[in-house]
């Protein structure tokens, strides 16, 4: 059976040591050097970048998130053990880990050394697909010529990079299709490599919950659940038609997944469907000046994001959360599609009039969807409101002033309140 | 209850009423139609709690009384009876059941007590008067292609009628606005309207109230207060909640200093609009007028799909002028001329557009340029 040693590259036919440095760390599967889709995902990613900026946090549980009412984004394995999640609420995170040091998630850093993982990856292949800022699908199919060496001696050099070049650990997922190599990079982390093969898949998945699933969540695991399917066995009795008429195309996905099948390329060219931000409040508030603030600078962060990207939206959505965590989601959709802070937050403002009885919140969120491109956009004026051209023009105005001297060179009264 | 009717007669007036209900309720009596027969008489009442039509027809009663039965369903029934039936309906009240009879085929439909249904509250009108179907028609067809249907701007949702002023004396004036396109459409002030409350009515009122007004010779008797109006022909009566906001200032959205004057044949002017925006994948359509002396030429360049270009004679005088706008816009105002030629006036490309039939100032158009 073909094998690889993880810390000197060497390879060889299988053992439980490598005959080269006598290093324990072996990889060994059947079809090792033949499958070539791979997921990479960093070891808590945002917490091992404080740690290792800040070596005295080393031994602490660091947990990454915003504030008491935020949630988990990131907890580091210490804090992990204790039982803190991602997502979780902050305080019951504290609760469980009340030593644990918080830290604010500081969003550009991350980007920034993100931008250095992602480096090293294209060295690797030009297919990567990031999914976010800590994990990427590579296709490195038809490269073990370019580089004289399969793709999982190519990996097991990534992750070795990254250790030695950026001080961050990563995992790797190994396997023929995306869905099993997202599957498998999730095995033994953190420092993992784990290899499905395509020979083995079927009966990998057969006791294993179908929530395994990315993008099966809560709703769509308790509709399933209601049908009678908890795991991929449950999953292979059904008839593809049957699958298909209670669940439609998810169902249709479900029978390939069931049978380890996943054909979706790896593509870093994924259209974006919205853009969004939200904000949750340290205390729930029914202050109109205070989310009037909060909704001027959601409508900025999103306007900003869709001019970056080029792109504008035909729709706009409200969303807030009741004190008592019930979502209230409200949309309008416009005649011509916006990328202005200004339209979007008059907009959005306008919803947010209608659903005021329904405070106190803890959160709101402002995005856009119905995307078209930015060129269609703001095109028309409106009879009733002579200023609104005056605005645009205003804000094309002030985003050039920031393209050259900021973010903080010119701001709105509003945006501080 | 039990009464026999011709099944035309029937099918028109349930129509009617399964119209006015709302088809996605809560309450389950909002989706019956009320049936009271008395003397020679039938009545079909339906209602959406903001809306109430009442339709009266002449059926044989042999037994006055009243019960209520789900409009839609009844609707489909009586739709699919053949022509010329006579349908008989009988009421058993201890059953709670509504027996439909014609021919050899028979219903039963489940009923729900008289007594739960809503009567709208009749109010004190401000101002009664009579208006000729033709002169309502004119009114609200040619505004409601205006009407928004933003529902934060809740006050545009509907058409405004009111009394103004308007160069020949005092007007019944009907306008509508979206903020992209308004339509201001006058007709002679009927006697008895002059004390009549500007009101907004709402946008289904409006395709309500077409259905009584296909009859030319048709006298429609209207009564308006601050939060009603009320349109009637002798068979039917459709009462309506007006809007209850204020209707923006939309004087001041009207362009007076436009000198730049374009006329066009209306229909030419539309197809052109319509073969040109052909190759435009947006939604948002937006075509290019490139006014010259006497030549206006139309194009659409869109850079995914396309460019086209149609040139068309016209009556223009003043200096050149480059103006879009969206071309569903421009279709919807010209397809409201039909007589003569359709007059523009325009100022600068940023600037809202005037449009009007010939120069008759009774009906015109504004539309919000776009930038191209």
């Amino acid at each position: 059976m073909p094998a690889l040693c993880r810390d000197c590259f060497h390879t060889f036919e299988a053992g439980a040591r490598c005959p080269a440095c006598r290093s324990p760390r072996v990889l060994s599967h059947p079809e090792l050097f033949d499958l070539t889709i791979a997921h990479m995902d960093c070891d808590a990613f945002y917490a091992s970048v404080e740690k290792r900026d800040d070596p005295a946090l080393a031994d602490k549980p660091v947990i990454i998130g915003g504030g008491q009412r935020g949630v988990v984004s990131t907890a580091c394995y210490i804090a992990r053990i204790r039982g803190v999640r991602s997502a979780m609420p902050m305080f019951q995170a504290l609760k469980l880990c009340p030593e644990a040091v918080v830290i604010r998630p500081r969003g550009e850093h991350y980007a920034a050394i993100s931008r250095q993982i992602r480096a090293l990856m294209e060295e690797l292949s030009p297919a990567i697909e990031p999914l976010s800022l800590d994990e990427a699908f590579l296709d490195m199919t038809g490269t073990a010529r370019l580089h004289g060496a399969p793709p999982a001696v190519m990996l097991a050099r990534l992750v070795k990079r990254m250790e030695d070049e950026l001080g961050l650990s990563g995992s790797i997922g190994l396997s023929h299709n995306k869905f099993l190599a997202k599957v498998a990079s999730d095995l033994d982390k953190p420092r993992g490599f784990s290899v499905i093969g395509a020979a083995e898949a079927a009966d990998f998945l057969r006791d294993k919950p179908v929530s395994l699933i990315w993008g099966v969540g809560g709703a769509t695991r308790a509709s399933l659940e209601r049908a009678g399917i908890r795991t991929f066995a449950d999953l292979l009795r059904w008839d593809k038609t049957d699958l298909h008429a209670r669940f439609g195309t998810m169902g249709d996905r479900l029978w390939h997944l069931a049978r380890g099948q996943d054909d979706r390329r790896v593509s870093s060219h994924h259209p974006v469907k919205s853009i969004s931000n939200e904000t949750t409040f340290f205390e729930d508030t029914a202050d109109p000046e205070l989310l009037d603030g909060h909704l001027w600078r959601l409508a900025e962060k999103v306007a900003d994001r869709a001019k970056a990207k080029d792109i504008a939206g035909r729709v706009v959505t409200l969303k807030l959360k009741r004190a008592d965590f019930r979502g209230l989601t409200r949309r309008i959709s416009l005649p011509d599609a916006t990328q202005s802070a200004d339209r979007i937050y008059r907009t959005a403002r306008a919803l947010f009039d209608t659903a005021l009885g329904e405070a106190p919140f803890r959160l709101i969120g402002v995005g856009i969807s119905d995307l078209a491109s930015a060129e269609t956009a703001d095109r028309s004026g409106d009879l009733l409101d002579p200023q609104a051209a005056r605005r645009i023009a205003a804000e094309r105005a002030t985003d050039a002033i920031r393209a050259r001297f900021g973010t903080g060179a010119i701001l709105k009264g509003r945006a501080i309140r | 209850m039990k009464i026999s009717i011709e099944r035309a007669v029937l099918l028109k007036a349930v129509a009617q009423a399964q119209s006015v209900v709302e088809r996605r309720n809560t309450i389950p009596i909002l989706a019956n139609v009320l049936i009271e027969a008395e003397g020679s008489d039938v009545s079909f009442r339906a209602t959406d709690l903001d809306i109430e039509v009442v339709d009266r027809v002449p059926a044989m009663v042999e037994r006055a009384g009243a019960t209520t039965v789900n409009a839609v369903m009844l609707h489909e029934i009586v739709r699919k009876l053949p022509d010329g039936a006579t349908v008989a309906l009988a009421a058993d009240e201890a059953a709670g059941r509504l027996s439909i009879e014609a021919g050899r085929s028979s219903f039963s439909l489940a009923t729900l007590p008289k007594e739960d249904f809503p009567v709208m509250a009749s109010s004190e009108y401000a101002a009664n008067f009579s208006a000729a179907a033709p002169v309502l028609r004119r009114l609200f067809d040619k505004s409601k292609f205006a009407i928004s249907t933003e529902e934060t701007r809740y006050y545009l949702n509907g058409v405004y009628m009111h009394v103004s002023e308007a160069e020949g004396g005092r007007v019944l004036r009907c306008v509508a606005t979206d903020g992209h396109r308004l339509a201001r459409i006058d007709a002679d002030l009927p006697p008895g309207a002059e004390e009549m409350p500007g009101v907004i009515v709402p946008r289904k009122t409006v395709g309500e109230l077409r259905k009584l007004l296909d009859d030319d010779e048709a006298q429609i008797a209207v009564s308006v207060s601050e939060t009603k109006i009320r349109f009637a022909t002798p068979e039917i009566t459709l009462t309506s909640k007006v809007i209850d906001g204020t209707f923006p200032d939309y004087t001041r959205v009207i362009p007076t200093g436009n000198t730049k004057k374009m006329e066009v044949d209306a229909q030419a002017f539309a197809k052109a609009v319509d073969r040109v925006a052909t190759v435009s994948s947006e939604r948002s359509r937006a075509v290019k007028l490139q006014l010259d002396e006497d030549r206006l030429v139309l194009s659409v360049n869109a850079p995914d799909a396309g460019a086209a270009e149609e040139e068309l004679a016209v009556a223009y005088g003043d200096d050149r002028l480059e103006i879009g706008f969206n071309a569903k816009y421009l279709l919807e105002i010209a397809s409201q001329v039909d007589r003569e030629n359709a007059v523009f006036m325009f100022n600068s490309a940023g600037e809202p557009a005037l449009m009007r039939e010939g120069n008759d100032t009774s009906a015109i158009y504004v539309v919000m340029p776009m930038r191209v």
